[in-house]
């Protein structure tokens, strides 16, 4: 039952095969069994998982379920969920329980879904490893000595060792896809603004986007069926209709023009991810699409500029903790400059200082123009790469990663070339854009994601596309070992 | 471009952080890397492009000036470090 989709645990829930307490008792007794090991989970809602449990069946009995109702899923520790510790991985919210719930969470809970705990994650969703969490690194479940990515790292981990059948995840620089691609599962990052932010705690508010971590394209639909639509309280949300996404799954996909930009292919990608990428290709224009080659001129500038933007707005945000109203405080202040100085020096971590002081020095006077302006400059430029592409093509394809999932403490003493590992996924966040990674194959035991991305809003054709790929290959059906 | 201890010095108060002495040579190292991979930047020309804050060019929706909130402070005072009679304490401000 641990490995079957949450369309096949949809299914199951409503013709009686099984309950939702069965089911929630099954995931939690998995998590109980390898969270040790792994490290996904920083918080385990046991009792509350039970009670929600217990309400889907009756749901489920009087016949007014939704697809996902009882349904168990983690959530990333980033959502606030009321009641709930929610840390965002960090020291600083170590004794923050969520005076209110976000609007991600709350689509979920209303639907029935069974929450079983929220997962560790990159501190404040800021590292590409998950080893900046203060709770402690996340292991790949394929090779427990490699990182899982990050910074969703705790709910990829927990989905690809099957102890959660989907989870939530956010994604500001490649943090649902480049996770996905490393642990051999469907993560898409939605569109700007189709998915609410409201408490969704804010690392860098243009960038953020949340979206779902699942086996397969099919899954990715029910989930964004329950988690896309406008909301008011996010004033970046979007009023635009939401559509069915698993309507046009099946849809065929002969003559899709398919763009591969020749700077995803050039120096700097491992020659084996490159052989699994043409394969998936191919398989594609056996499918019946049709693939040319494009050029986003800009791509190398998207590290770099996202270095400005992120850590500029990052800056702003975590301004907000101050040691005075919530978080973290330091014992014994002497004045109030020592409280907040040791309270953030003490809360936060390396890699969230190291960035909160990059942002600080690009906003300070005399360098905003040369450094935030100038970027927000060259972010128009990379969207406008995009633009020209989507005149000619449907998708463009390419890696989700330039590599598989490295050793745990490999890059770890090296921000920038850590920061290079989200090369292909960071500019996707910049212009705005959804993608999705999907399974394509291995190497050396270790999967690798294809990327797909898409034109503004077009998230019903990245899953179609997904989900033919899907149907068309088995490597979204491999299990690591372990956790068969 | 390059910083040097005096800069990280500087940044470190504008940000309100307390940094350890004996870690200011590795955020010298790590900003100046950083700030290394952010001067590419100034290779391209940006005379007539105009800056782009939001990723679908969007305005900031505005809504009536009504109250939609209700009042909430017990359950947020709750976390607060410090409170009494309803404020939050800090330090004292002014002798």
């Amino acid at each position: 039952m641990h490995t079957k989709t949450i369309a096949q645990l949809s299914a199951a829930l409503r013709s009686g095969e099984v309950s939702s307490v069965e089911l929630t008792t099954l995931f939690l007794e998995r998590i109980k069994q390898h969270n040790p090991a792994l490290n996904c989970f920083i918080s385990i809602t046991e009792t509350q998982a039970l009670e929600a449990a217990v309400a889907a069946d009756q749901r489920l009995k009087a016949g007014n379920g939704a697809p996902l109702t009882g349904v168990p899923i983690a959530h990333k520790d980033i959502f606030c969920t009321q009641d709930v510790k929610t840390t965002c991985g960090s020291r600083m919210l170590d004794n923050f329980i969520a005076p209110y719930e976000s609007t991600c969470t709350a689509s979920f809970r209303d639907a029935g879904a069974v929450m079983l705990g929220k997962t560790n994650m990159d501190e404040f969703a800021m590292g590409s490893s998950n080893e900046t969490s203060y709770y402690g690194a996340v292991k790949n479940p394929w090779d427990q000595g490699r990182v899982p990515g990050g910074s969703s790292g705790g709910s990829v981990a927990a989905v690809a060792a099957r102890l959660a059948p989907a989870a939530t995840g956010t994604d500001t620089g490649g943090s649902i896809r480049q996770p996905a691609a490393l642990c051999g599962l469907t993560g898409l990052k939605p569109t700007y603004g189709r998915v609410s932010r409201f408490g969704m705690i804010a690392f860098a508010s243009s960038l953020d986007q949340a979206g779902p971590v699942t086996y397969n394209a099919e899954d990715a639909a029910l989930m964004m069926n329950v988690m896309a639509g406008f909301d008011e309280r996010d004033s970046t949300s979007v009023e635009r209709e939401v559509p069915d996404y698993s309507a046009n799954l099946d849809n065929g996909i002969k003559g899709l023009k398919i763009g591969l930009p020749k700077e995803y292919f050039g120096e700097g990608l491992d020659d084996n991810i490159a052989r699994v990428i043409d394969a998936a290709v191919k398989e594609y224009e056996a499918l019946g699409a049709v693939v040319t080659e494009i050029s986003l001129p800009n791509t190398g500038l998207a590290v770099p500029i996202y270095y400005v933007v992120a850590p500029a707005e990052c800056s702003t945000n975590l301004s907000r903790f101050d040691g005075v109203r919530f978080g973290h405080r330091c014992d014994d202040p002497q004045d109030l400059f020592d409280l907040y100085t040791r309270s953030r020096g003490e809360g936060f971590g390396a890699e969230v200082k190291r960035r909160i002081m990059i942002g600080t020095y690009v906003l300070s006077a005399g360098y905003y123009d040369a450094y935030y302006l100038k970027a927000q400059k060259i972010r128009r430029l990379i969207s406008e790469d995009f633009h020209a592409a989507f005149e000619k093509v449907d998708v463009i394809m390419g890696p989700t990663a330039p590599g598989t999932a490295f050793k745990l403490g490999e890059k770890a003493d090296d921000p920038v070339t850590m920061y290079l590992s989200d090369i292909y996924t960071i500019a996707v966040n910049m212009a705005g854009l959804p993608a999705v990674s999907i399974p394509a194959g291995f190497v050396d035991g270790l999967p690798v994601g294809l990327q797909v991305i898409g034109n503004y809003f077009d998230e019903s054709r990245l899953l179609n596309v997904a989900h033919k790929y899907q149907q068309a290959t088995d490597w979204h059906l491999q299990l690591p070992k372990e956790f068969q | 471009m390059s910083v040097d201890q005096s800069d990280i010095t500087k940044v470190a108060l504008l940000a309100r952080l307390k940094i350890d002495e004996a870690d200011i040579p590795q955020y010298v190292d790590n900003l100046s890397n950083i700030l290394g991979l952010v001067e590419q930047m100034s290779e391209v020309n940006t005379n007539d492009v105009m800056p782009m804050a939001h990723p679908l060019d969007a305005a900031q929706r505005l809504r009536a000036d009504e109250v939609t909130e209700t009042d909430q402070r017990d359950s947020f005072q709750a976390l607060a470090p410090q409170v009494e009679s309803g404020l939050y304490l800090v330090p004292k401000v002014i002798e």
